[in-house]
């Protein structure tokens, strides 16, 4: 039994430690808006937080999660992922929609480390999340406009 | 079933596509299938009734009494919109709140679902068909079910139809007498549907073109709540992933999983016809499991050559004479021999992955001898009878649930059913005991094949003294995707496969002598539609040929494709809009290039002007398209913009620095760093224009692809003097 912080609730996880952070979550823990596309850390679909930062979780064993706090799409909050989750769908960001999780994860972590991202600071920040639909002109529509509105 | 699938699709072939059939048809199917009524009649038990009936007729529309719409699409969702726009057609008719509205993909049902652009022969998505084959159907639908509604009213109420009013999921009447839809339904469900159903005029539309229409879908889509069949789950489901033969063609000779079944959690390793799968608890002990599993294969009829050894031999046919004869008007090489100028050029283009994010994945069940699957079912007759075939039961004992998926590209929509068959393989080998979830890995993906075949287009024309072009020849060398499947009688003629020489074949340009041929190739590799089908190789030669062509006859690009256009108002209005806002009469700024292309795919017309720029010596920064698109009357104005920019970004992916390539007949990319989509910081700006129309809707998925790469080709020409003649630029811009 492994002790996982997910979503501000301690869970016990019966997995080895050698199993990746997403399939824990996933499989085991059963909370399935943090997507499988590569296993590799090439897509960025699988992007959570730890301790606030966007890591990749099919990328981070579980065994050296430790006290680390992990937040999911399921349970990211606060004002800048309420107004970014509302941009998103204001602005009908995502087609197929797969990797949006992923996408809003960094696009939060984003904001929540700069409150005015000029392009170059998105290029970097979003950079590891791809988009077959390539709805990159709106992910990154979106960003600023979450930015001009928590400035507000 | 399968015959008559066949059948069906001969007979489609046969047909005028939207002929005058169409209305009558859509009429019977509602009067003969009372789908409205049967929808009606469900008082919240659609899931009891399913249950009982495996294998249910669907109507188009469900109202329950807690007054929820559902809309059974016959068109698959995978990003592009079909069910959004299906559900404006309906709700332009039906006037329900867009609060209460759901959609789910429907099937068992090709009299109520066929695809209306293919004929009705069968249920399926592709060919950017989904508006134009919903466009009468889905308004009927709604407008009938309306109908009903109001009758049903009028009649509880002792009023006349004339006098209910219905808006906003709501019937009401003068005399204060009001009911949600909900209320009403099971009172209408005993009303017959009704033989003439009006459509409102297009003066009196409010959702059909309306811009400010948000699709009701993009929540589930910000919060991981939007379900895809990664994240089915039911009591005691496994997981398996695959090992798939190294080799195109190659068999299972012989295998030991038994240090695979030592590892905690590995249920099974079974065999099946197309590899072998590792059964599991979960997907982290299936892929551990999975690197203990040796195989032998028998590769005897494997393919076992390299891509470019394939690509060689297609160079070398290109050079030869054509096979068949796609198109001959006049006489191309007697015009070549008189010709002033003759310019020549051969274009290489390499395979291409769909690589959609979600990798490809499916679940399925035998419980009280009915099967059921979860999957992308984007031909679901076609799959409903592969499952039954395997499983050893009646297509009626087969249940589909249509999933969403993360991306599609075309690569759902397969001859053999592909994952969906080996998720009802998987389940069998292991005695259905337990519901199995197939899911590939991405190198299973990336290696799977049924790839956009690799082309070579061999290019000559012929100049006449002033400048005008005398002669066109395009030799088109490449795989079949039609031949040898189901499609063959739908698709190739005469020995010519449609889809090798769309965008080709059809050449818009007014050229007196022209020769469009076609050399089919034998590769070993499967191949398949992927976005766009031939336009993504056909309008690159076309276009970035052209362009040659006017530079060597010292003309305007844009001009020399006005003059040649004259029979085609629709090419002239997109090119001509796009050129305007481009600005293309003025020099582009300091240190920009643009080049311009225009294309016709699935009756959509796009033409794009591409600008670039050099911020250093072999670096290619596209900065600009700016698009315009006639593609019928539009039913999401957004969302049109939106596949615009999706089909852009598609397009210059590929264009840029994708392409599969294999080494002695083995596929060497298994992942996106190998395979390398188009990343955010690639991302043009992208400006969409919509060429105004009131003619049917055609489609919008897919072609927004075609006219970028040669309209970048073009720009990169103007900005480097480099034509790029070698796909992808990763490559060719340095040979």
């Amino acid at each position: 039994m492994i002790t996982l912080n997910i979503n501000g609730v301690d869970r016990q996880v019966d997995a080895e430690a050698d199993m990746p952070l997403l399939w824990a979550i996933r499989d085991v823990i059963g909370l399935t808006g943090t997507k499988f596309g590569c296993g590799l850390a090439q897509c960025g679909a699988c992007t959570v937080h730890m301790d606030g930062q966007p890591i990749r979780s099919c990328q981070t064993l579980l065994g050296d999660v430790g006290t680390a706090k992990i937040t999911t799409i399921e349970g990211v909050q606060g004002k800048v992922a309420e107004t970014v989750q509302a941009v998103w769908a204001e602005l009908d960001v995502p087609q197929c929609g797969y990797c949006q999780s992923g996408q809003i994860m960094s696009a939060v972590a984003l904001l929540n480390d700069n409150k005015t991202p000029g392009d170059t600071d998105i290029d970097a920040a979003m950079s590891g999340n791809l988009c077959r639909c390539a709805t990159y002109a709106r992910i990154r529509s979106a960003i600023h406009e979450a930015a001009r509105r928590l400035e507000a | 079933m399968f015959p008559k699938i066949l059948e069906n699709a001969n007979r489609a072939a046969s047909m005028p596509v939207l002929n005058s059939t169409r209305r009558g048809f859509i009429l019977g199917a509602l009067a003969t299938a009372a789908g409205l009524a049967v929808g009606f009649r469900v008082t919240g038990t659609a899931l009891a009734q399913d249950a009982a009936q495996p294998h249910p007729f669907q109507p188009y529309i469900l109202i329950a009494p807690d007054n929820s719409v559902t809309i059974y699409s016959s068109q698959f969702e995978m990003g592009q919109g079909a069910y959004f726009g299906i559900a404006t057609l309906v709700n332009e008719e039906l006037d329900a709140e867009w609060s209460s509205i759901s959609v789910e993909g429907g099937f068992g049902n090709v009299a109520a679902f066929g695809n209306l652009a293919w004929g009705g022969a069968a249920q399926g998505t592709g060919g950017s068909t989904s508006m134009t084959s919903s466009w009468e159907r889905y308004r009927k639908a709604g407008a009938a079910m309306r109908m009903m509604l109001v009758e049903a009213a009028a009649k509880e109420w002792s009023v006349p139809a004339a006098e209910v009013t219905a808006k906003a999921g709501r019937l009401t009447h003068a005399s204060g007498k009001s009911a949600s839809y909900g209320e009403m339904a099971e009172a209408a469900a005993k009303i017959a549907p009704p033989a003439d159903v009006p459509l409102k005029p297009r003066e009196a539309w409010t959702q059909i073109g309306n811009a400010g229409l948000k699709r009701y879908d993009s929540k589930m889509k910000t919060n991981g709540t939007a379900p895809f069949t990664i994240d089915v789950k039911l009591p005691n489901m496994a997981t398996a992933v695959m090992i798939h033969p190294p080799k195109f063609g190659a068999t299972v000779a012989s295998f030991d999983g038994s240090k695979a079944k030592a590892v905690k959690g590995v249920v099974d390793v079974v065999q099946i016809s197309r590899g072998i799968a590792i059964v599991a608890e979960n997907m982290w002990a299936a892929i551990k499991g999975r690197e203990l599993v040796t195989v032998t294969w028998n590769e005897e009829k494997a393919e076992q050559r390299s891509s470019a050894e394939i690509l060689a031999a297609y160079e070398a046919q290109a050079k030869a004479a054509p096979i068949a004869v796609a198109r001959n008007d006049g006489d191309a090489a007697a015009a070549l021999g008189s010709a002033a100028k003759v310019i020549e050029a051969t274009f290489t283009f390499p395979y291409l992955a769909h690589a959609a994010l979600e990798p490809l994945n499916a679940v399925a069940q035998m419980k009280d001898g009915v099967v059921e699957i979860w999957a992308g079912h984007q031909m679901p007759d076609l799959y409903q009878f592969i499952a039954s075939q395997i499983a050893g039961v009646t297509p009626d004992k087969v249940k589909l649930n249509v999933m969403r998926t993360g991306g599609g590209f075309g690569r759902r929509a397969v001859f053999d059913a592909d994952v969906v068959a080996e998720s009802v393989e998987v389940a069998k080998a292991i005695g259905w005991s337990r519901p199995v979830k197939v899911q590939w890995t991405r190198d299973n993906d990336m290696k799977g094949g049924r790839y956009r075949p690799a082309y070579v287009h061999a290019m000559k024309a012929g100049l006449d003294k002033d400048g005008n072009i005398t002669a066109w020849q395009n030799h088109i060398v490449g795989q079949s995707i039609a031949t040898g499947t189901i499609f063959e009688g739908m698709i190739v003629r005469n020995g010519i496969d449609f889809t090798s020489v769309e965008g080709a074949a059809n050449l818009p340009y007014a050229i007196a002598n022209l020769n469009v041929g076609l050399s089919t190739m034998q590769a070993g590799v499967p191949v398949l539609w992927w976005r766009a089908v031939g336009s993504t190789h056909t309008a690159y030669a076309v276009e970035a040929f052209l362009d040659e062509v006017a530079e060597a006859a010292g003309k305007d690009p844009v001009a020399l494709r006005l003059e040649l256009l004259k029979d085609h108002p629709r090419h002239v209005a997109a090119l001509k809009l796009a050129a305007e806002k481009a600005g293309w009469d003025n020099a582009p700024a300091q240190g920009r290039f643009r080049g311009v292309a225009v294309a016709e795919s699935f009756s959509t017309v796009v033409a794009q002007v591409v600008e670039v720029s050099i911020p250093s010596p072999g670096e290619i920064k596209v900065e600009k398209v700016v698009c315009a698109v006639d593609c019928g009357t539009v039913i999401n104005p957004d969302q049109v913009k939106a596949q615009m920019e999706g089909g852009i970004g598609f397009g210059l992916s590929s264009i840029l620095a994708e392409e599969i390539t294999l080494d002695g007949g083995e596929v060497q990319q298994a992942n996106y760093d190998s395979y390398t989509p188009l990343r955010i910081e690639q991302m043009p700006v992208v400006e969409v224009h919509i060429v105004p129309s009131e003619a049917a809707p055609t489609g919008a998925g897919e072609p927004g692809v075609p006219p970028l790469g040669p309209a970048l080709a073009n720009s990169v020409f103007q900005a480097t003097g480099k034509r790029v003649r070698v796909l992808p630029f990763a490559k060719g811009l340095s040979v």
